[in-house]
């Protein structure tokens, strides 16, 4: 369902690129020297940068990110606050000894 | 004369920056380091060398004179468009390149299309047309180097020691640096080009006495048009939606993306690349189209002039005259001429270097024509094998030197005019290839007949476009010359600047049918093993597994 709704996203804002309504006029004049077809794209710019962040934070493809780096999912893990030995075995040896 | 000097003092910085990159290779000569950076770009220079690897001579003086002659429809056209399709591209595509890259050790697009569809001979016809699309960039390149260092000087550096400087300086670095030198030096040049918006803006602007003015006086004027879209139609501004396709399927593109040192590189990549375009792209567009305002620069109002003859319909005007005029309106230097007039002469030159650094982009596909060279033909045919590493590394240091020496010696003798048509071209062949890439990583039912039969629709489709407009002449301007009509349709028309299909550009034509053969002809074909194919789409919660097959 996610993924459907970023699609039709990514659809609608490809769509909102052909902007017939703003064709043959350049007035208001935004800012009073930009044209408004001209400062129309350029919202469309930053409205692509927005789309962009909701792709990455919503439909990143974690699991190829994890085949192909083994080491990523320690990122996440706490830290071992400088402590020799890995975060990771000292939380296993705690949850062994539980 | 100090402009020139800040020039080559950059020129310099640059080759410095290449030998730095060679230095912290530490003498390895492993393929994977020359080629790749070793796959370890930080998210900096990821994104900065990404972008710097994307904005051509074209960005910013050939957006600006593009601008010039046709409005803030610009922006729209080429700007805005790959303010979404690049990033998402680089989204769907890049990461899974970079992810399989990664996985399976592919260095070339050609070496992941070989293992994928399991076949050696049509990655080697993908690699001939590959090649054949990006050569004209560094011939482009040289020339335009030559042409900017010329003009900067005052006419102080002829062209050809012009070219010959920037052919030097590129080569060193890419010689010595590899893929970590191109990126730096990209980087360098990505932060130069934001600079040099930012202030070309300030400056001239000021120097104009404000923009408020000249828009409101260029919106009173015959020339009120460019700040509108009105004189292109809806389907030709669609068309260009296709363009930035070409961007991940450049070899160059494809390649740069197995350099990020993690996957997560691509998030910021990915999210700030429209805003970095908008803050390059707006300052050039804008300008160029408030240039028309500053007549009291002799070149400026004479093209002016010319375009205002060409666009009245006047039968006393013979062909000559229409190409001289024509020739005139030229606005690639528009810019440069702003400059002139309103920045101080310190201010002038690094605003040149910034201007340089646009025109030597080429770095980048010199380095994946040697990548290609190396990994698809002298690694594939067992070179490798047979010489060893260290061999490898030295033929593309080797081949480096050879492309750029003969884009040199072709930009002395060919005329630009040529090779400017050429690299037009290209985006709409490498937009027509972008299939493979889909087809590749996300249908497990593509085949390598698929692959053949876009690959030749592509490079047919080019040169018949090609052909078309050598055959017939571009009308003066108005209406274009209808070539064939079917029941009152045009289906195919020369317009002033290129081809229509049925309204279209042919790049829609030709993305839509590389589609449909793809589909059809893998229908039609036998599939790879599926050992393969498991390795490409591995069953949900198993991860991508095993190693690349040997075509």
């Amino acid at each position: 369902m996610k993924n459907a709704l970023l699609a039709l996203a990514v659809l609608a804002v490809y769509a909102l690129h052909q902007d017939f309504w703003l064709w043959s006029s350049a007035r208001p004049l935004v800012f009073g020297f930009v044209p408004i077809g001209l400062f129309y794209h350029a919202a469309y710019s930053v409205l692509a940068a927005l789309l962009m962040w909701l792709l990455v934070t919503h439909a990143w493809p974690s699991q190829m990110e994890q085949d192909a780096e083994p080491g990523t999912q320690k990122r996440f893990l706490p830290p071992t606050g400088g402590r020799i030995g890995g975060g990771v075995d000292e939380r296993s040896a705690r949850e062994r000894s539980k | 004369m100090i402009p020139a000097t800040i020039v080559l003092a950059y020129l310099a910085i640059v080759v410095y920056i290449g030998v730095f990159a060679f230095r912290r290779a530490h003498g390895r000569e492993e393929v994977e380091d020359y080629f790749l950076a070793g796959r370890s770009l930080g998210p900096f220079v990821f994104l900065m060398s990404l972008f710097g690897t994307n904005m051509t001579a074209f960005t910013i003086l050939g957006s600006s004179g593009h601008a010039f002659n046709n409005g803030i429809v610009t922006y729209g056209l080429m700007a805005s468009s790959s303010a979404l399709v690049v990033p998402l591209t680089l989204f769907l595509i890049g990461t899974r390149v970079w992810a399989l890259g990664k996985k399976l050790g592919f260095i070339t697009p050609v070496q992941l299309f070989r293992d994928r569809w399991e076949t050696s001979h049509v990655g080697t016809v993908i690699f001939a047309v590959q090649a054949a699309l990006l050569v004209p960039y560094i011939v482009i390149g040289v020339m335009g180097g030559g042409t900017t260092l010329s003009a900067i000087s005052g006419g102080l550096v002829p062209f050809w020691l012009g070219g010959a400087v920037v052919a030097l300086v590129v080569m060193s670095y890419v010689f010595f640096g590899g893929m970590r030198g191109t990126a730096w030096v990209n980087t360098f040049q990505a932060v130069l080009f934001l600079i040099f918006g930012a202030t070309a803006m300030v400056v001239i602007g000021w120097g104009m006495g404000g923009f408020r003015t000249s828009a409101e006086a260029l919106l009173a004027s015959p020339s009120s048009f460019l700040l509108t879209r009105e004189r292109v139609s809806p389907a030709y501004f669609f068309s260009y939606t296709f363009i930035p396709l070409s961007s991940i399927a450049f070899p160059h593109i494809t390649i740069f993306c197995l350099t990020a040192r993690k996957m997560a590189q691509f998030k910021k990549t990915v999210v700030l690349y429209p805003l970095c375009i908008l803050a390059i792209w707006l300052p050039c567009v804008f300008l160029g189209a408030m240039a028309n305002r500053v007549t009291d620069v002799p070149k400026i109002a004479e093209k002016v002039e010319a375009r205002r003859a060409l666009a009245v319909p006047d039968a006393s005007l013979g062909p000559e005259r229409r190409a001289e005029l024509r020739a005139k309106t030229g606005a690639d230097e528009v810019l440069l001429l702003l400059l002139e007039r309103y920045a101080p002469l310190w201010l002038a030159g690094i605003l040149g270097a910034g201007i340089m650094a646009a025109v030597m982009a080429t770095d980048s596909q010199i380095l994946a024509l040697s990548t290609m060279f190396t990994e698809d033909v002298f690694a594939h045919y067992e070179g490798k094998a047979r010489f060893g590493e260290a061999a490898q590394v030295h033929l593309g240091r080797g081949f480096v030197v050879i492309i750029t020496v003969v884009a040199y010696a072709v930009a002395l003798r060919a005329p630009e005019s040529i090779f400017s048509l050429a690299v037009q071209y290209a985006f709409t062949g490498f937009a027509a290839l972008f299939p493979l890439l889909g087809a590749a990583l996300f249908w497990r039912g593509s085949t390598k007949w698929g692959a053949l039969a876009v690959t030749a629709w592509a490079a047919a489709g080019v040169a018949a476009v090609a052909v078309f407009q050598a055959l017939v002449p571009a009308p003066p301007s108005g209406p274009p010359t209808v070539v064939w009509s079917v029941g009152g349709l045009d289906l195919l028309a020369r317009t002033p600047g290129g081809t229509s299909v049925l309204g279209f550009m042919p790049v829609v034509p030709m993305v839509l049918v590389s589609c449909l053969l793809m589909v059809v002809v893998s229908l039609l074909t036998p599939k790879p093993s599926p050992a393969t194919i498991a390795r490409y789409f591995p069953a949900r919660g198993k991860p991508l597994t095993g190693v690349r097959g040997v075509a």
